[in-house]
C-alpha cells in the first residue's frame, strides 16, 4: 500500500476532532463541542452509509430512518420508564437502550432489505426511501410518543463508566465510536466478504456466474449498515435528548448520501470529510444568509457533477468529471 | 464415455424469436464439444442458459445426471459449471488479480468471512497468479481491469473460467475480436487444456473449430441440424448447405 494523501487528510482531521472540543470548553466555546458532536455522530451514520451505497453500489435513500429509529430506541423506553404503561419496554432502561437501538435497526433492515434487494438501480432507491417515509408516517401517527411535534428524551442512557449527561463524556464516546466505526468498515471492505459486495456492485452477473449468491451477501452489508446507522441515532438521541419524526425525512436521508459523495463515496475517511464539511458550510453560510439552502444546494451539485471522487478525489488530485 | 451434461428440449422464445427451438445435445464426460452456426443462431442464449442466466421457456437440462434446469447460476457454479462470456464481462474498478482472486475466492465455500484482508491471504493470491501465469498474464496482475486491452480481457476470461477449477466449461466465442495471432495462441491453449477438462466451446472461426474439436453440433434458427466429428460434419450436405456454404 502506497503512503497517500488521502489517509493522511483523514487522520488529521481526527486528530483535530480528538484534540479540539476540550479546547472549545477551556476558551469557553462549548456550542462548538456540540457542532463537534453532531458532526461526530453523522459522521458515523455516513460512514455505515457508505458500506453499502459506496462500497456495494446500493444507493439507500433511506438511511436517516435508521437514525431515527435509533434515537427512538433512546427515547421510548426512557419515556415510558418515567411515565409508566409498556413495562416491557421500560425495562430496557439506561443500558439496555444502545443495544436496543442496534438489534431494532438490524432487524428493520433485514425485512425491508429482504425486499428492496429484489429491485435495483431507479427501483431501489424509489422502496427504500418509500420504506423510510413509512417510518416516519408510522411515528407522525402515534400521539403518545409526540407525534409530529417529537418526544423530549428525559433520561440518556446509561452506559458503565460513562456519564452522557456530561458533553465532553458524550462526545468522546461518540469520537471513539467513529474511530471504531471506521475500522470495522475499512476492515470488512477488505475482507473476502467486502470483495465480494464490491464485486457484485462492479459486475453482478459475473460474480454470480462464479459461484457468489450476492444477493445474501448484499443483505448482509445492508443490515450491518442499518445496525451501525441505529447507533448513530442512539449517540444522537442522547445528544440532543429530543427525537422527532423529521429526524427520519427523505431530506434527512438525502443529506447523509450528500455527506458520503461530497465526502468520496467508497473511500476510508470520505464519510468523515463529507460530514465535516456539510457541518462547517452548513454553520458558515447560515451565519451569512437564511437562505444557505440554495447556494449550499448548488455547491453540492457542482461537487457531484465535477469533482471526481469529492474531496478525496480533489485531495487525491483527481479532477474532471465523474465517469 | 458417460454423459457430463443432458439437454433435451431445450425451448426459449423472445417475442417471435425462436432463440432454442427444442435443442437436444449431449457433452460427454472429457470432450471439447464445438457449437458452431451463423449469428444469432442461439448460441449465446444456449450457454446463458447452461449457466443459468436465463430461463428455458421448455426442457431440461441435466448435469452429473443432476435436474438443473431451475437452478441458480451461483448453485451450478459449485456444483461444476463456468463460464466465459462473448462480450467481456469483468469487474472493471477492480485490478486483474482481485478479478482471478474472486474467482478462487468462490469455490472456496461461503466468503462471511470479516476479518483477515482478502488481498493479503496468501492462497487466494497464489492460486490467482498461478491462472495469470497460465494464460501469460501474470505481469498485468496489478493493473486496473478497466485499462488492459481487448485481448487482454479475453484472456481474463479464459483465467476466470480455470480459476473456478470447474469440470465443465462453457466458453462463449474466446476468440471474438482477437487478431490471428493472439486466436492461434488460445488454440494452442485450448489444445493444451483439451481431455483436462469438458469443453463446450462456441466459436465462429471454423479453422480452431475443425482443430480443436471432438465433436461439433451445428445450430441454426435455434435448431441442432446436426451433430457430430469433425469429418461427419465437413461432408454433411445439410450442412455445407445451411451453413458452411454461406462461410464465402
Ligand atoms: N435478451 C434478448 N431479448 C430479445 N431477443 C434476444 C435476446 N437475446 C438474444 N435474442 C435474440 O435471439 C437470437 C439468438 O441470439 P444469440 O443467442 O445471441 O445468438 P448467437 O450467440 O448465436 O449469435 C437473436 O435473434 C437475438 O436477436
Ligand atoms: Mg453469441
Amino acid at each position: 500500500m502506497k503512503p497517500d494523501r488521502k489517509t493522511a487528510a483523514g487522520l488529521f482531521v481526527l486528530a483535530l476532532l480528538a484534540v479540539l472540543p476540550p479546547i472549545f470548553i477551556w476558551t469557553g466555546n462549548p456550542f462548538y463541542v456540540d457542532l463537534a458532536t453532531r458532526l461526530v455522530i453523522l459522521a458515523i451514520a455516513a460512514t455505515s452509509l457508505n458500506l453499502i451505497l459506496g462500497y456495494g453500489g446500493m444507493i439507500s435513500f433511506g438511511h436517516a430512518a435508521y437514525v431515527g429509529l435509533g434515537a427512538y430506541a433512546v427515547g421510548i423506553p426512557a419515556y415510558h420508564e418515567l411515565y409508566g404503561g409498556f413495562d416491557a419496554i421500560a425495562s430496557f432502561s439506561g443500558s439496555f437502550q444502545i443495544p436496543l437501538a442496534v438489534a431494532v435497526c438490524a432487524l428493520f433492515a433485514l425485512v425491508t432489505g429482504a425486499i428492496c434487494l429484489r429491485t435495483k438501480g431507479v427501483y431501489f432507491i424509489m422502496i427504500t426511501m418509500a420504506f423510510a417515509q413509512m417510518v416516519y408516517y408510522l411515528f407522525v401517527s402515534i400521539e403518545e410518543y409526540g407525534a409530529d411535534d417529537g418526544l423530549v428524551i428525559d433520561v440518556r442512557s446509561e452506559l458503565p463508566g460513562i456519564n452522557l449527561d456530561r458533553p465532553l463524556q458524550l462526545y468522546y464516546l461518540a469520537f471513539v465510536s467513529l474511530v471504531l466505526a471506521i475500522v470495522i468498515v475499512r476492515t470488512i471492505v477488505n475482507s473476502r466478504f467486502g470483495m465480494v459486495i464490491q464485486g457484485a456492485k462492479g459486475n453482478d452477473t459475473r460474480m454470480k456466474t462464479m459461484g457468489f449468491n450476492t444477493y445474501i451477501y448484499r443483505l448482509t452489508a445492508y443490515v450491518i449498515s442499518g445496525a451501525m446507522a441505529g447507533y448513530a441515532g442512539a449517540l444522537l438521541g442522547n445528544f440532543t435528548t429530543f427525537i422527532s419524526p423529521e429526524m427520519m425525512d427523505w431530506t434527512r436521508s438525502g443529506e447523509l448520501m450528500f455527506m458520503v459523495i461530497l465526502g468520496g463515496a467508497a473511500t476510508t475517511f470520505g464519510p468523515l470529510m463529507g460530514a465535516a464539511a456539510f457541518i462547517v458550510i452548513e454553520e458558515v453560510l447560515s451565519h451569512v444568509t437564511i437562505y444557505w439552502h440554495l447556494p449550499f444546494g448548488l455547491m453540492l451539485i457542482l461537487v457531484v457533477l465535477y469533482v471526481r471522487g469529492g474531496i478525496m478525489g480533489l485531495i487525491e488530485g483527481r479532477w474532471g468529471r465523474r465517469r | 464415455m458417460a454423459a457430463l451434461l443432458e439437454i433435451e428440449g431445450l425451448s426459449k422464445n423472445y417475442g417471435g424469436i425462436k432463440a432454442s427451438d427444442n435443442v437436444n445435445l449431449v457433452i460427454e464426460q472429457g470432450e471439447l464439444h464445438a457449437v458452431i452456426g451463423p449469428n444469432g443462431a442461439g448460441k449465446t442464449t444456449l450457454v446463458a442458459q447452461l449457466s443459468g442466466l436465463e430461463r428455458p421457456d421448455a426442457g431440461h437440462v441435466r448435469f452429473r445426471g443432476r435436474d438443473i434446469t431451475r437452478m441458480p447460476p451461483w448453485r451450478r457454479a459449485h456444483a461444476g459449471i463456468a463460464r466465459s462470456f462473448q462480450i467481456t464481462s469483468l469487474i472493471m474498478e477492480m485490478s486483474v488479480i482481485d478479478n482471478i482472486a474472486l474467482a478462487v475466492q468462490a469455490r472456496q465455500g461461503h466468503s462471511f468471512r470479516f476479518l483477515r484482508d482478502a488481498r493479503r491471504i496468501p492462497e487466494l493470491r497464489e492460486a490467482a497468479m498461478g491462472y495469470l501465469a497460465q494464460v501469460g498474464l501474470a505481469d498485468r496482475a496489478e493493473a486496473e481491469t478497466a485499462a488492459l486491452s481487448h485481448g487482454e480481457h479475453r484472456l481474463m476470461e479464459i483465467a476466470i473460467a480455470l480459476a473456478s477449477e470447474a469440470p465443465l466449461l462453457l466458453l462463449d466465442e474466446p476468440m471474438a475480436g482477437l487478431g490471428p495471432e493472439e486466436s492461434a495462441q488460445l488454440v494452442e491453449f485450448l489444445k493444451g487444456l483439451k481431455g483436462k477438462r469438458t469443453i463446450l466451446l462456441i466459436e465462429h472461426d471454423m479453422d480452431a473449430v475443425f482443430a480443436l474439436a471432438d465433436r461439433i453440433s451445428v445450430l441454426v434458427y435455434g435448431h441442432v441440424i446436426a451433430t457430430g466429428t469433425p469429418a461427419e460434419i465437413r461432408a454433411n450436405d445439410h450442412v455445407r448447405h445451411a451453413y458452411l456454404g454461406e462461410e464465402d
